[in-house]
């Protein structure tokens, strides 16, 4: 995934980012690990615990991404993606939301995602990765990890089943043929490459399925949590 | 020495130190039972003797009652010891445990006591006309009380369970045997007429003690779940704690010990953070099934990505859409991609995690495996290596797959394996 980062911009990025997690030692590790500004561009504007700090301290700083935590004291990191719900759907300067989580349990993950997070990724990711992720969030675009690719395809793998009236929730052919591809490891790049299409076209169909995912009928997806005893 | 001198009295001592009725091969309240092993008596003299008592105005009776009463039920000692029919004890005794003929011979003697006893009563006898009621009580309470001592046991035992219904029924057998027993008295004893009356006074006697007693009662049960629930969280956190202490603890030591070798210490650190994943967020908890040959493709693909993880020291990521119980085709196929995840780990796994991929779709199962090392040119693999050629492809073509590799020398390698459920 680092072949997205783009050596030509180098340091003109510049992304304003908050950290919530309420493990210190993490904050601490990751703040050493993207914080050096010059090289990465990530500016660490603030620092949260649990759910209350983070809403006053993302209300307060406005950054571009935060970086969230999917289990946090006070209600998880679904309870802030709910009280930051205004601030993420702000026309300008939206606050967009990259879950960064230890769990890799499907019912975490699809929960984040369906919160409005753009997107997931897992704290063994590395700096490069994760500063690359960032930045793709800030873009707009949403950042799926091959895990997360395949919980999404499990899901509308076991709801398209019946789908009469519910077209709009299910995935294109293409649509799913990404998502297959992200799950097998292939970069975004890799991706337009094997399937004869642009980028940008893998992107916008990501972001398709991003939406989707986040519309997509509660009621299904519950089913499909529950049907793997996840609820 | 002293210790061989002092050990055979610790081994009586449990036995014969303390008198217990036994649960063992009882039956009515172990209390002969309990008797013979703490006199070192065989059991079937004991029950002749109470039987012989019994004779004497029902005093056999009495005494059996009041030992049933006073004296606990017994699991420790020899008592419990459920297992040898028939066996001498080091210093000659006879063992609780009879063979099936001495207790056919006691159940014999008993019928005939019992049939000497009804001979001697003079059914139609004035001062007899107690017997009955006094017999059906006596047999009532003797049933309530056995089920008191079972519901005991099965707190021991834990085997109380699926014997519920049966305990219930016999339970209610007793107490209808006491109310049946106890009305009989009555109306033999005054007029009919009089039972309504008898009866109220006996129902607002049992109100009001309820009345009394209720509220204490309740507070008590309360008490003692709350007790219970305390007991479990105890215990559940005790498990943590173990578990903890067991992997991680010991990781940690192992990691610090192995500080200089990276490769070690990840291998560790991954292979810790699976085990303790799986324990976490598990839905059953049960990480016990380690052991057993995986029955499902979603188990299979990860445990031997697992495996791989473990012993090549390269990160696996494994991805699983959905699952599909194995079949001879599936295993096949499984060994095929354990066979390429070898393969990436060992040649591809300096340019990251390794990506396995599993999915199920209809009939067809895919797996990809792919690395992103420095790959190879396919065609130019001697004709003798059969790693690729025989494990992977060969396999899969004899069972009814196919296999495709894909190589850009610089570019990592895929191995793309695909293959049909045998049933739908």
């Amino acid at each position: 995934m680092t072949e997205q980062t783009d050596a030509a911009e180098g340091t003109e990025r510049r992304v304003r980012v908050v950290l919530v997690d309420d493990h210190r030692m993490f904050r601490a590790g990751v703040q050493a690990e993207i914080g050096r500004t010059e090289e990465t561009g990530v500016e660490v504007v603030g620092e949260a615990a649990d759910v209350d700090q983070a809403v006053t301290v993302i209300t307060a700083t406005r950054p571009e991404v935060v970086l969230l935590d999917v289990h946090l004291p006070g209600g998880g990191g679904v309870e802030v993606l709910r009280r930051c719900a205004g601030l993420a759907a702000a026309a300008e300067r939206p606050v967009r939301f990259l879950a960064l989580s230890v769990s890799d349990a499907a019912e975490d993950v699809i929960g984040v995602i369906r919160g409005g997070a753009r997107g997931y990724v897992t704290k063994t990711i590395t700096g490069a990765d994760l500063v690359d992720s960032i930045f793709r969030v800030q873009e707009g675009d949403a950042v799926f990890s091959p895990r997360l690719a395949g919980f999404v395809l499990d899901a509308f793998a076991s709801t398209d089943a019946p789908p009469v009236d519910e077209d709009l929730d299910r995935l294109t052919q293409r649509e799913r043929e990404v998502l297959r591809l992200i799950a097998r490891g292939y970069a975004y790049k890799e991706i337009a490459k094997q399937l004869f299409i642009s980028v940008k076209t893998v992107e916008s169909h990501v972001s398709a399925v991003l939406r989707k995912l986040q519309l997509s009928n509660r009621h299904e997806l519950t089913r499909w949590a529950t049907a793997r005893r996840l609820v | 020495m002293p210790v061989a001198t002092a050990r055979p009295p610790e081994a009586e001592e449990p036995a014969a130190r303390r008198l217990y009725r036994s649960a063992e091969g009882r039956w009515l309240g172990g209390v002969a039972r309990g008797l013979a092993g703490h006199l070192g008596l065989p059991v079937i003299w004991v029950r002749l003797v109470f039987l012989g008592l019994f004779m004497a105005d029902g005093l056999g009776a009495l005494l059996y009652a009041v030992f049933w009463i006073a004296v606990p039920l017994g699991v420790g000692g020899r008592s419990a010891e459920p297992k040898p029919v028939f066996e001498t004890a080091p210093d000659g005794r006879r063992r609780l445990r009879k063979p099936d003929k001495g207790q056919l011979f006691a159940l014999v003697a008993l019928l005939i006591g019992a049939v000497v006893f009804v001979a001697n009563i003079d059914l139609g006898g004035p001062a007899n006309r107690y017997v009955w009621p006094v017999l059906l009580t006596g047999a009532g309470v003797v049933l309530v009380w056995r089920q008191a001592d079972n519901a005991r046991r099965a707190q021991w035992t834990g085997d109380g369970r699926r014997r519920g219904l049966l305990q219930l029924a016999r339970g209610l057998a007793g107490v209808a045997l006491v109310g049946m027993g106890l009305t009989v008295f009555v109306v033999v004893r005054g007029s009919a007429a009089q039972l309504g009356n008898v009866l109220t006074a006996a129902l607002a006697v049992i109100a009001g003690v309820a009345l009394l007693a209720g509220p204490w009662l309740v507070r008590m049960t309360q008490d003692l779940s709350e007790e219970r629930l305390m007991r479990i969280r105890a215990q559940e956190r005790a498990e943590v704690a173990a578990h903890v202490h067991d992997s991680v603890l010991h990781t940690l030591t192992l990691i610090q010990r192995n500080a200089d070798d990276a490769g070690e210490v990840r291998r560790l650190a991954r292979a810790q953070e699976r085990e303790l994943r799986n324990w976490l967020y598990r839905p059953e908890g049960t990480g016990k099934e380690e052991d057993e040959e995986p029955t499902m493709l979603a188990d299979a693909v990860k445990r031997a990505a697992a495996e791989v993880e473990d012993k090549h020291g390269v990160p696996l990521e494994v991805v699983v859409v959905g699952d599909c119980p194995l079949d001879e085709k599936l295993t096949a196929q499984m060994q095929a991609a354990r066979e390429a995840m070898v393969n990436a780990a060992k040649y591809g796994g300096e340019g990251g995690p390794v990506q396995v991929y599993a999915e199920v779709e209809g009939r067809t199962v895919f797996v990809s495996v792919r690395d992103r090392g420095p790959g190879f040119d396919p065609d130019a693999v001697p004709e003798d290596r059969m790693g690729v050629r025989e494990s992977i492809v060969g396999r899969m073509q004899r069972n009814g797959g196919t296999a495709r590799l894909r190589s850009v020398p610089g570019g990592g390698t895929e191995v793309e394996l695909e293959m049909e459920r045998a049933d739908g």
